[in-house]
């Protein structure tokens, strides 16, 4: 009796040092974790988590020109944003330009990918200059069209000109200013969204062009039933961060429009940039900042779901 | 298999036409930089070809100590991104402990912030750290980079645990296996990030814009946005070799490494 008492409390005895030890190591672990996150954690929590929830507290105050609030105004500053027609008028040149920059992009950047992905002579030369875009600057892209889109001599009006057509004002038109930044625009993506699409051509399994070859399949049905459906991953991935990146544009309407003409070109975040940093009324901008903010989380999570059904996933 | 000649043909004129009208804006941009004011006003092709639109840039404006900025400020955001995101990417792949899927969701959700939505309080941060017109504040707020702890996490899981195992039955510890295995190990992935980390922040142009107010530490870009502004004598052909001086810098680094970025980021962006 008193021997398998004895056996009782040694063996509970041992299942408390266990549960302990294992409780030591789990807080061990945990700590050890911790100091190879807490870097990054600790700077997203500064310049990432505080700031937006800095951005959307904001939103309901007016501030001096410090930035320091000083009168809570609840929802003023949403209504007053919603209510004016020049930032109605910012969201609607916001969408159309995306409207105009994503598809155009996808298009041509799939259109070079495709051509590119051929095994022929030389096609490391192609593949360089096409993805050459990607290494050039906002600012050095805005200066090069800012020469090409020149009322007398650039190049597009000189052209136009031999071509017996009338000048265009390309970045002074309230008709073609938009236009004229979208193309500068897709200029600069294609480097980018061309290298990924390649890159998406690349991985796929050779073996399924070869069974296609045996049936005897045409060149533009296996683009069309090999190639586009094993690519809709990547095409899904390009699509929304060309999207995101549209939303986010500011360098190119810096240099060359500023937001004008008639703010016709004043793009959200340049909006935002105008409100906050030209005028200081940082409740008003951070308002316009929480928009931005919505509608991106909103295109994301769109995206996915969206994506998901018609994306063919390996 | 082999193309039929015709097929060939078709694709090289496919390729030689796209490739001249993606790169017509660069190159015009070159030859525009060695031209001369006149020839350019008059639309004429180039009588004679020189320096002197350099000789000028590099007078008239402090470009040399701006491409030092660029330079340092890229190299320093570099290092720090690679660093962050190895040591996440390590936690996220080789360590087990409670939370960590939920700090993982977290860092997905901070590709959903874009920057340009939480710029007023940066801004009012680094402000009031007193770091506008200093290295820290143009680079300390890009270090955390959800993005490079995806791309690299993928390449570490390729790391077989085992290797893991032995050296802790050898008695390693994870920081002394971090330094000596795994970052060695993936060392062609540490090279993508490294580059795509500099030819972002070499091209960053929004935060330069505000946080810096002097030349000190001015960047290239918002020194060339300058150039463009201050040039009254609307003098393109200083501003052409302006421009041709900041992007050589990413051309070349894109130019040799377009194989091992683009695989990088095709495997980061998709698995």
């Amino acid at each position: 009796m008193s021997m398998s008492n004895a056996v009782v409390r040694t063996t509970e005895l041992k299942q408390l040092d266990f549960e302990q030890i294992k409780k030591k190591q789990r807080t061990k672990s945990f700590l050890k974790g911790m100091m190879f996150l807490l870097p990054s954690i600790v700077l997203f929590s500064i310049f990432l988590f505080y700031p937006l929830l800095r951005t959307i507290y904001l939103s309901f105050f007016l501030t001096d020109a410090k930035g320091v609030t000083t009168v809570f105004v609840g929802f003023d500053n949403f209504i007053n944003m919603f209510s004016s027609p020049i930032f109605i008028q910012s969201i609607q040149s916001t969408f159309l330009f995306v409207l105009y920059t994503v598809p155009v992009t996808i298009i041509i950047s799939l259109f070079l990918a495709v051509i590119a992905n051929e095994k022929l002579k030389g096609i490391g030369f192609f593949r360089t200059i096409y993805s050459s875009t990607m290494g050039i600057s906002v600012a050095a892209a805005s200066v090069f069209w800012l020469y090409l889109f020149h009322p007398t001599i650039g190049m597009l009006n000189v052209i136009l000109g031999t071509l017996g057509f009338e000048n265009i004002g390309w970045l002074t038109d309230p008709t073609w200013a938009l236009i004229a930044v979208s193309v500068t625009t897709i200029w600069m993506n294609i480097g980018f969204t061309f290298l990924i699409l390649l890159g998406g051509l690349q991985s796929i399994d050779t073996y399924l062009y070869e069974s296609a070859d045996i049936d005897g399949a045409g060149y533009f049905y296996k683009l069309r039933r090999i190639t586009i459906p094993m690519l809709s991953p990547t095409l899904f991935f390009v699509v929304t961060v060309t999207i995101i990146n549209a939303f986010q544009t500011f360098g190119q309407i810096d240099i060359l429009t500023q937001g004008g003409p008639q703010n016709t070109t004043n793009l959200i975040v340049y909006s935002i940039y105008r409100e906050a940093f030209v005028n200081y009324q940082f409740g008003s901008a951070s308002a316009q900042a929480v928009v931005l903010f919505i509608i991106i989380l909103l295109m994301t999570l769109l995206q996915f779901k969206f994506g998901e059904r018609k994306v063919h996933y390996q | 298999m082999t193309m039929p000649i015709s097929k060939k043909i078709i694709f090289y004129v496919l390729l030689a036409v796209s490739g001249i009208i993606v790169f017509a804006p660069t190159l015009m941009a070159f030859m525009m930089s060695f031209m001369s004011n006149k020839d350019i006003m008059t639309g004429s092709l180039p009588t004679s070809l020189s320096f002197d639109n350099y000789v000028k840039a590099f007078g008239q404006f402090p470009l040399l100590k701006y491409l030092f900025n660029s330079f340092f400020i890229s190299i320093i955001i570099m290092i720090g991104q690679l660093l962050l995101s190895s040591l996440a990417a390590y936690a996220f792949v080789f360590l087990e402990f409670k939370g960590r899927d939920l700090l993982f969701y977290l860092f997905i959700a901070t590709m959903m912030v874009p920057f340009e939505a939480s710029i007023i309080p940066n801004f009012h941060i680094i402000r009031d750290l007193g770091w506008i017109d200093t290295y820290q504040g143009l680079s300390v707020p890009f270090f955390a980079m959800a993005f490079g702890t995806f791309l690299l996490r993928q390449n570490f899981r390729q790391i077989p645990k085992e290797l893991r195992e032995a050296s802790q039955i050898a008695g390693m510890g994870d920081f002394k296996f971090y330094l000596t295995v795994v970052l060695p190990v993936a060392k062609t992935s540490l090279i993508t990030l490294g580059v795509y980390g500099f030819l972002t922040s070499w091209n960053m142009y929004l935060w330069p814009l505000l946080s810096t107010t002097n030349d000190s530490v001015r960047t290239v870009q918002i020194g060339l946005k300058q150039l463009q502004t201050q040039e009254q004598l609307n003098d393109w052909g200083v501003i052409m070799a302006g421009a041709i001086i900041v992007v050589i810098p990413t051309l070349i680094l894109l130019f040799l490494g377009q194989k091992k970025l683009q695989k990088g980021l095709t495997e980061g962006a998709l698995k």
